[in-house]
């Protein structure tokens, strides 16, 4: 697994935008971060509270300087509504993770079992061939569990990026030099 | 820390969003084609020409133009870059959104130059183009090309209508976007289908879009702030750019200067705003520029930004930019802030609200010794370029002589278009106007092939000026073709071909920065005359000083287009110089 290198003055920030829903908008957003070559680190994309409105939430590692730069860049297209970046301290995240393992393992290590329980993860579904394990979490706590079930044999494993949430009671927090709206 | 008002996404959605989407809904609908609802459309917003270049995808469409012929002027291009460049001269010299049309495929692919000029000079376009029809997108039929996502990066807004139903808001919209807040090119993508099917038309002028905050409100405080840092500088400086020009601010920014006192000076995309006689206008900024004004960024204590947006070729290295300086940064695009320069205040809004308000809070006061300055470094720079730019004891002519010429026998009134290289550098030095939008030039993308095109449409919004196009013989071998509309369509324009035999100003840095190896910069041209007498066109060329100003006072007697080719000196410089990297300050006078 990659752990994210940084640079100094580098630091990792969530972006919350908000767009109108039509075709291509996430072209733009995504164009506003590939024209510097800077990766996006995790993408997620839902719709609102409000029908027609839809959040992205952008995980990139940059530095300060370059966040508040592409935020404005990103609020300035027309289609979108609203940007807002923060660090993690002013925001709640989460990640999914499933595990897929053979169901004989379950069978066979009666710690797989404890490990589950220990990691508060849960069972999905049980074939004959395979178990389906979920578990909700920060990404190093769904990594915890990858390692305590690699030993026995992972037959698949996938990771959602994180969602996030702003820990204010309002959605937005002032910019700089006043919102959009 | 957190604003009061609005701060859900509901509550902002919530403003009128369903009215707005329906708002075209409106009574008299009248069942027509598609391609009959563009150009209704586009009569709807007061269009009168548009540039274009017919094919598959888009047929239909002309079909309707054939017909509305009387209502609608359509000029005939000779390439698809020609028709959105035509556009933005048409654009640039009448303040209103400029119309271009093309086919699918390879002519919108053909536009992409011009908006992506367009884009980054903020020039107000509609871009409509054909596509296949929509059950064969994703297809790769033929002559399909995803010109919505080729076209994302450098359009303020796009959009691909697929149903003739469409049509008419989607219109609205591109032309509100193309033309409000910081103004810019627009494309709009219509599949064959939508163009052959019929729809209930009516129309309605998109007044808001929402997602889209065209004009910031200006806080009052940083007004205040800007105020009052001007009123205890003691070495102001405004630099201004094509901001003044597009929020039609040039009177109060009149205003602004002839009660402050305060030296401006300008970027090359701003330089038509104010009368250049005008007392505190101290000259051009830029690599290029004027010596005093690039220099003295580095001593004022208060630099009044209006309109411009810190782009590299004004600043050099920001590492030493006006690091002296408070700086004011006046900008309708909120992005445009701590992009480049970082600002003690920043009044976001347009110029044409926000200057005035300053301008009521600013006391005059006396920068007689600051003047001084500039005066002093004037004389440098006239000493040691611009006496022998213009009186040249060399033989071979020079080309800021030529521009100077044009100065002369059109009184300032002419609407100067250049091209890009040493000729754009020596028009925007030396020429000089009394009207805004009188000079246009590729700015940001420094496009070459611009002149030919961008004359021809700033000729046809203004059919009484005098348009002069100055270009070099690199430049206008890249839209040559357009003599053939100029033909055609019979605009008169005026092009001064500034010939060196050479690419002049990649060939100056060769000489400068690359020990003279002049790879690929030596370029032969054809026989301007009889390629101008091929295209009906009346030509002369001149090769010695004492027949340059009968062969102009000729050009513009003559009426109807003329091509006037100039040999200069080969391998003159454009002096003074802020090398690639330096600082304004290091600014070199040979």
């Amino acid at each position: 697994m990659s752990i994210i290198t940084m640079e100094k003055d580098e630091k990792i920030y969530t972006l919350a935008l908000f767009s109108r829903n039509k075709a291509g908008i996430l072209n733009r957003v995504t164009a506003v971060f590939s024209r510097i070559k800077l990766n996006i680190d995790s993408l997620n994309v839902s719709e609102t509270e409000s029908s027609g409105v839809f959040r992205y939430s952008i995980k990139v590692h940059t530095t300060e300087k370059l966040i508040r730069r592409i935020t404005k860049q990103l609020e300035k297209q027309v289609d979108v509504i609203k940007a807002v970046f923060s660090t993690d301290e002013y925001i709640v995240q989460q990640e999914i993770a499933m595990y897929k393992i053979p169901t004989s393992v379950m069978l066979d290590h009666i710690k797989t079992e404890q490990i589950i329980r220990d990691h508060n993860a849960r069972i999905l579904t049980m074939h004959r061939e395979y178990t389906i394990i979920e578990k909700t979490g920060h990404k190093h706590e769904t990594q915890d569990l990858f390692d305590a079930l690699e030993p026995y044999g992972i037959l698949e494993f996938v990771r959602s990026g994180p969602i996030s949430i702003s820990k204010l009671k309002t959605e937005f927090p002032d910019l700089k030099y006043g919102s959009k709206h | 820390m957190f604003k009061a008002e609005n701060n859900t996404i509901k509550q902002i959605v919530n403003k009128n969003w369903q009215q707005i989407d329906n708002e075209v809904q409106s009574e008299q609908a009248v069942k027509m084609l598609g391609a009959e609802a563009i150009i209704k459309s586009l009569l709807a917003e007061e269009v009168d020409i548009m540039f274009g270049y017919p094919g598959g995808a888009i047929m239909p469409t002309y079909d309707i133009i054939h017909q509305q012929q009387e209502n609608i002027k359509h000029v005939l291009v000779r390439h698809e870059q020609g028709a959105v460049l035509a556009a933005q001269g048409y654009a640039r010299a009448s303040g209103k959104v400029g119309v271009c049309i093309a086919t699918s495929g390879p002519g919108a692919t053909n536009l992409i130059t011009g908006i992506a000029d367009a884009q980054i000079d903020s020039t107000p376009l509609v871009c409509i183009t054909g596509q296949v029809h929509r059950d064969l997108l994703g297809t790769d039929a033929f002559q399909e090309t995803d010109i919505i996502d080729i076209s994302m990066p450098i359009t303020k807004w796009n959009y691909k209508v697929t149903e003739a139903a469409e049509i008419p808001k989607v219109i609205a919209r591109a032309f509100y976007i193309a033309k409000s807040g910081r103004p810019g090119p627009v494309l709009i993508d219509i599949t064959k289908n939508a163009q052959m099917d019929y729809l209930n038309f009516s129309y309605k002028k998109c007044q808001h879009f929402n997602s889209y905050l065209p004009e910031p409100t200006p806080s009052l405080f940083s007004i205040k702030e800007a105020a009052s840092l001007i009123n205890n500088a003691q070495r102001p400086l405004v630099v201004f750019g094509q901001g003044v020009i597009l929020g039609n601010a040039e009177s109060e920014f009149k205003n602004f200067l002839d009660k402050s006192g305060v030296p401006a000076a300008a970027t090359i995309m701003g330089i038509s705003a104010i009368d250049n006689s005008h007392e505190n206008h101290v000259g051009v900024l830029g690599m290029h520029g004027n010596y005093a004004p690039n220099l003295l960024t580095n001593e004022c204590d208060v630099l009044i930004a209006i309109g411009m947006r810190f782009d590299d070729r004004v600043t050099g290295t920001l590492d030493t930019y006006a690091k002296q300086a408070k700086i004011i940064h006046l900008e309708i695009d909120q992005s445009e802030i701590d992009k480049n320069v970082t600002t003690d205040v920043a009044v976001v809004g347009n110029v044409k609200y926000t200057l005035p308000q300053i301008t009521q809070r600013i006391v005059s006061s006396d920068y007689s010794s600051w003047y001084q300055r500039f005066k002093e470094l004037d004389k440098q720079e006239f000493d040691a370029v611009i006496k022998e730019d213009l009186r040249p004891t060399k033989k071979e002519m020079t080309m800021p002589e030529v521009v100077e010429l044009v100065n002369e026998l059109t009184q300032q009134q002419a609407i100067v278009v250049t091209d890009v290289g040493q000729h754009q550098m020596a028009a925007c030095r030396y020429s000089k106007f009394k009207n805004s939008r009188s000079m246009i030039t590729s700015g940001g993308l420094g496009t070459m092939g611009f002149c030919v095109p961008a004359a021809m449409g700033a000729k046809l919004a203004k059919p009484d000026a005098i348009v002069v196009g100055i270009v070099g013989d690199g430049g206008v071998q890249m839209n040559i073709q357009e003599l053939g509309t100029i033909m055609q369509s019979e605009i008169d324009v005026k092009i001064i071909i500034l010939n060196n035999q050479f690419l002049g100003m990649v060939r100056q840095w060769q000489e400068l920065y690359f020990d003279k190896r002049y790879a690929s910069t030596e370029i032969t041209s054809p026989d301007y005359q009889k390629l101008s007498e091929a295209y009906g066109i009346a030509s002369v060329k001149v090769c010695r000083r004492e027949d340059l100003k009968k062969a102009m006072q000729t050009m513009f007697n003559h009426n109807g287009a003329y091509v006037l080719e100039v040999m200069v000196g080969q391998e003159n410089n454009v002096f003074p110089m802020i090398s690639p990297g330096c600082s304004v300050s290091d600014m070199r006078l040979k």
